[in-house]
């Protein structure tokens, strides 16, 4: 550690200290901090109190790390039944910032933050944005969708705490992308992996060399990708391509980075504490060992989070990373225990889907998605099979139908889907859990 | 007066017509005629059939599903501006007409004129106060007889 400090061609930046702590005082300002978020938890939240006290917890038994394994886990659909403001701990004129996410049915999740969490989650970003290698005077192209996703805003505001020059062009507008990225000489670039790889293509197409622009990293994060396409990136941008995790329910992106080494992501410790559980049995499993990785938020205040199931499946990494951090990584997510799609970025459930064809009467039970990835952007086609209800001698009201489809699950997931009517009997009966996805995207 | 027509979804892929056809041969089942309407992304067959219920219970069976629809027939003498005159009769009774097709049988210098109208019971009043021959499903089935024997 002490060569990597001393080492002038990698200064680690005085933002990044924490990511330093020895084991101990990493330890000791987990534990204090978790104290204070169950307490906080438990007086302020109904929803955890009765969880807490179904268990007959009380917020002191907490008294050690391990025992944040007494605590309930919290599930995505505890947000959606406590929807908007039910798991806020905070009072509405102490929070600054509300976004959201899609749910697993029509409703959103709602987060909230205090400026005190604004502040924990652009720090997060600054130690993200530091730990690939970005400073002050690099020009960070934002790609992310403003709005109520997190990713926009989140690293828009952690590069402006960084004392970046941020560029907040948001998400889309591939031409513009590749103009500014030129002209303003970016140095570093904020989107979805295959965002990116779309924006290769474009700028091909457009006659750039990526590689002859000044761009040295891009923030790759909010969908899975892997190591083939990391090389592929790398290979035809010219720059560095690092993976950033994040959830909303969480904080937003700025979790989890990688850092120079690119060997797995390290979870920002002081804030997020990490466990992986068998997603069967939910017991605890050692380091090393693969399952579902949930967190507990360690400084929130508007909204607290004991023991969410992120159903992101990876494991916790034993040896310690060469770059000197302590804090520990995760091993790159591309798995997840359950049937959550990310599509663009955005993340959908099969049940919005069937809300959405719920709306447009004779449409349902036979349906299917399929998931295919033209010139790098996500395709999503949702196949239903023609009932008699909706059937016609007129091809206008079968083209009704089907527009009527699109433009419901367009409303309810915020992307266009393709819908194609099959013909009755088409689509495969399954015994059992019915399989409504079809994969097809290859991840190069 | 009115003659059911079956309406079947397609996709646009090989084989798919051939299986209706096929269902249908296995039962001896003639199709009187048929239309098929296309689009982009899937087609609808439209069929006259004489045995149109037996035709939807074996086609049904087959797990198609079967639209029945009421189209009107009208015969028309099958030579420059037959169907001219129709058509100006049913214009000028601003009655919408969905879609048409038309056929001959083997025999005979008339052609059938099969019309899906948005209101049928409107048209077959102006077209036989027009003195255009409207087949019902008696007539129109003798004929495809006739030209058999």
């Amino acid at each position: 550690m002490l060569e990597f400090w001393n080492d002038t061609n990698n200064p680690v930046h005085p933002a990044s200290a924490p990511d330093f702590l020895p084991a101990p005082q990493l330890k000791a300002v987990q534990l204090h901090r978790l104290h204070v978020t169950v307490q906080r938890a438990y007086e302020r939240v109904p929803h955890f109190k009765a969880r807490m006290d179904e268990r007959s917890t009380k917020p002191a038994d907490i008294r050690t790390l391990e025992d944040v394994q007494r605590l309930p886990f919290t599930v995505k659909t505890d947000l959606r039944d406590t929807y908007p403001f039910g798991l806020f701990a905070s009072p509405l004129q102490d929070i600054v910032r509300l976004h959201a996410s899609s749910g697993t049915t029509g409703k959103p999740i709602v987060v909230a933050y205090t400026q005190a969490d604004i502040d924990v989650w652009s720090s997060v970003m600054v130690r993200s944005f530091a730990a690939c290698g970005l400073r002050r005077g690099d020009i960070i192209q934002n790609a992310y969708g403003y709005g109520l996703f997190t990713g926009g805003l989140g690293a828009h505001y952690g590069a402006e705490a960084l004392g970046a020059t941020v560029i907040p062009i948001s998400g889309g507008n591939s031409d513009r992308q590749i103009m500014i990225m030129k002209d303003f000489g970016s140095t570093a670039i904020c989107c979805t992996p295959s965002y990116f790889l779309h924006l290769i293509e474009q700028a091909q197409v457009m006659g750039i060399d990526m590689k002859s622009l000044p761009l040295k990293a891009g923030i790759f994060g909010a969908e899975p990708w892997t190591e083939a396409m990391r090389k592929r990136i790398e290979a035809e941008s010219g720059l560095k391509a690092y993976d950033i995790y994040g959830l909303s329910e969480i904080i937003g992106p700025g979790v989890g980075i990688e850092c120079a080494c690119q060997a797995g992501l390290h979870i920002f410790e002081d804030h997020f504490l990490p466990e992986i559980i068998n997603p069967e049995t939910g017991k605890v499993l050692p380091d090393g060992e693969e399952g579902e990785l949930v967190l507990t938020t360690l400084s929130k205040q508007a909204m607290p989070m004991i023991r969410y199931r992120t159903r992101d499946i990876t494991l916790i990494i034993p040896e310690s990373c060469a770059c000197g951090r302590t804090i520990r990584r995760i091993r790159r997510i591309n798995a997840r225990s359950d049937d959550m799609m990310i599509i663009r970025g955005v993340n959908v459930f099969p049940s919005q889907i069937e809300v959405a064809l719920l709306s447009v009467e004779g449409t349902l039970p036979h349906y299917q998605i399929i998931l295919t990835r033209e010139k790098n952007l996500d395709q999503i086609e949702v196949q239903v099979e023609v009932t008699r209800e909706i059937m016609s001698d007129q091809v206008k009201r079968l083209e009704s139908v089907r527009q009527k489809i699109s433009h419901a699950i367009e409303s309810t997931i915020g992307i266009r889907a393709r819908v194609t009517l099959v013909e009755p009997n088409t689509i495969q009966r399954s015994q059992g859990k019915a399989k409504r996805v079809t994969d097809n995207r290859r991840m190069t | 007066m009115k003659i059911q027509q079956l309406s079947l979804f397609l996709e646009n892929k090989p084989g798919h017509l051939s299986a209706i056809c096929r269902t249908l041969a296995s039962h001896q089942i003639n199709i009187s005629t048929l239309s098929l309407a296309d689009t982009q992304q899937f087609g609808i067959l439209r069929m006259i059939v004489r045995e149109w219920d037996k035709a939807r219970k074996v086609l049904e069976e087959k797990g198609f599903v079967v639209n029945l629809t009421e189209v009107v027939a009208t015969e028309v003498e099958d030579q420059p501006g037959g169907m001219a005159r129709v058509l100006e009769i049913i214009e000028k009774s601003a009655t919408n007409i969905e879609y048409m097709y038309a056929f001959t049988f083997r025999k005979g210098n008339r052609a059938i004129l099969v019309f899906r109208f948005d209101n049928p019971d409107a048209a077959i009043k102006t077209l036989t106060a027009n003195g255009i021959n409207v087949l019902d499903p008696v007539e129109l089935y003798a004929r495809e007889t006739d030209t058999r024997a």
